[in-house]
């Protein structure tokens, strides 16, 4: 009997979260940052954007390098080493820009925005805002979800031509891939539409899916040293896991087979 | 119809009186329970608070003083019961009308709560910028003003991580007071304090009060020091209000549970001993779960 009651009480309060997380969500959608909260929502994309370039700027280069190498020794066995180019860029674009952007942006900012709200409730911050008649969701939430959301997308793309152009130094410039068949090959292969368009939508979801769960993590945390470092662990664990999931929805929505 | 007259002329001197004493009260709770989880922490209060007045809340530690303050402040909702601040039902308006209602509102918090990221002058300006429309100059003249009065205008550009904790809650004081509040709650502001700290916060709270034609409600567990400043007081425990009046009637009170607050006595109707089983029994290994009911239906039994 107690199993049931137990079950039921952990279901009540899981959808009990799931509601506080949509609510929360609802408010940061519609809490459009107002013309004086500009320069909040900017320094934002600062902390959340400009800070990860040197983490995704060299995962993506390494990425783009890696690619290239064991594409090579795999494509030169069938004579196909010109079609390096394609290979790396449709890698990038479609699967790995969005996802190793969306993971390392998880690691990097998620945990670091959740840490940073959690903090702010323990120390009486969030409430103090509340009391001057300020709303948090518009001050505190909105302008770090609205400054991820743009910074995201542009990660990802930024990820994706850092690992292109890796690929280029691994396969034209040290392995001698012709650069004229590099280069023409991917132009003629690789879609807008299909490809790029796609690839920075699954950007914006896996954004969205990393900062309302690392948001919510921080709004929701127990304000006690311990309760933020769970929280800030669940942010990471959960966002790489559900972007995972996700990416392969994503996946078979835009890629699949007919 | 001299008889008809002197009828109307009492009549309207009681509605004056009545409204006199209604508009006096600033912040009205009836009836209020408030449970948390299963644990309830407010059974069926009701305390006004006057306008200009100085009002002390004081009971133990965890008794849910903090609590109260933020019922008051809307943040938490209770059961049951009303909550009236300056006419207005806290937990029936609108998010936006309590929102507005909070302007008249201001609360110290026990940690100070500045955001830490900005300095403090730009703490003191922050409720100015977020809802005037004043010049910066403007903001700069009345943040000095603030400062000044609570003895910090020199530590302006410092940050909150470079100030003392005595130094940290006036700054947050002067950020209480931007916006010349009609209500201010204090939560705990003697906590930790040394003994001069202390001594400049509750000259502060009654200066300011005054200056300002401020209400303040006190809440602390200080007891010499609230009741020197404090125009009423309310002790709660046990999850109800057991004793108020004015400081004189406060420490005059025959209550033994009142006595024990007020002289800090370790054991008395509020035992020592958080209920558990009794220590052989505990030792002996007999039913724990037995053994804690039956000692907390003694201990409640007691009281």
């Amino acid at each position: 009997m107690n199993v049931f009651v137990n079950l039921g009480a952990t279901t009540l309060h899981k959808l009990q979260a799931i509601g506080n997380a949509s609510l929360m969500l609802w408010g940061a959608l519609f809490a459009v940052p107002r013309l004086k909260n500009i320069p909040l929502t900017i320094y934002q994309i600062y902390v959340l954007g400009v800070q990860s370039l040197l983490i995704i700027i060299v995962s993506g280069l390494f990425i783009g390098m890696v690619m290239a190498l064991q594409g090579y020794t795999i494509l030169v066995n069938y004579g196909a080493e010109g079609s390096l180019g394609p290979m790396v860029a449709l890698s990038l674009l479609r699967e790995l820009g969005p996802v190793v952007t969306a993971l390392l942006f998880a690691g990097r900012a998620g945990s670091a925005l959740t840490a940073e709200i959690g903090l702010m409730k323990a120390t009486e911050q969030l409430s103090s805002l509340e009391m001057m008649a300020v709303d948090p969701l518009r001050r505190v939430i909105a302008p770090r979800f609205w400054a991820g959301m743009i910074s995201m997308p542009m990660l990802a793309i930024i990820f994706s031509a850092v690992g292109i152009l890796g690929g280029h130094v691994v396969g034209v410039d040290w392995l001698g891939v012709d650069a004229g068949s590099y280069w023409s090959i991917m132009q003629a292969t690789v879609e807008w539409e299909a490809d790029v368009l796609n690839g920075v939508i699954k950007s914006v979801v896996f954004g969205l899916v990393v900062l309302w769960i690392a948001l919510y993590k921080g709004y929701s945390a127990i304000p006690t040293s311990e309760g933020i470092s769970k929280a800030t662990t669940e942010t990471v664990v959960v966002s790489s896991l559900t972007i995972l999931g996700l990416d392969f929805v994503l996946t078979a929505l835009m890629f699949g087979v007919n | 119809m001299t008889l008809y007259l002197e009828q109307q002329c009492s009549q309207i001197h009681h509605n004056k009186e009545v409204n006199s004493l209604m508009s006096d009260t600033l912040v009205d709770i009836q009836n209020m329970s408030f449970s948390r989880a299963e644990r309830v922490i407010y059974n069926d209060i009701s305390l006004q608070v006057q306008k200009g007045k100085i009002t002390a809340v004081m009971g133990p530690s965890g008794i849910g003083k903090t609590t109260l303050l933020k019922i008051i402040g809307g943040q938490l909702s209770p059961q049951s019961g009303s909550v009236v601040f300056a006419g207005e039902n806290i937990h029936t308006v609108s998010r936006k009308r309590l929102y507005e209602v909070r302007r008249k509102m201001s609360m110290l918090f026990q940690s100070g709560a500045l955001f830490t990221n900005i300095s403090v002058f730009d703490n003191v300006a922050f409720p100015l910028r977020e809802h005037t429309k004043l010049s910066e100059s403007i903001i700069h003249t009345v943040v000095m003003l603030k400062l000044e009065a609570v003895g910090l205008r020199g530590a302006a550009d410092l940050m909150p991580s470079e100030l003392s904790g005595g130094m940290a809650r006036r700054a947050a004081l002067a950020r209480a007071i931007a916006l010349d509040p009609e209500l201010i709650m204090y939560d705990e502001p003697f906590a930790g304090q040394d003994p001069i700290s202390m001594g400049v916060l509750v000259t502060l709270i009654k200066q300011l009060n005054r200056a300002l034609d401020l209400t303040s409600i006190v809440v602390t567990h200080d007891v010499t020091e609230v009741l020197e400043i404090a125009d009423y007081a309310y002790i709660l425990a046990e999850k109800s209000i057991i004793g108020e009046g004015t400081p004189a009637q406060i420490k005059a009170s025959k209550s033994e549970l009142v006595q024990q607050f007020l002289q800090g006595n370790a054991d008395g109707p509020v035992p020592f001993h958080f209920p558990a089983p009794s220590l052989a029994d505990a030792l002996l290994g007999k039913s724990t779960q037995d053994s804690a009911s039956n000692s907390t239906a003694k201990s409640e039994g007691g009281r």
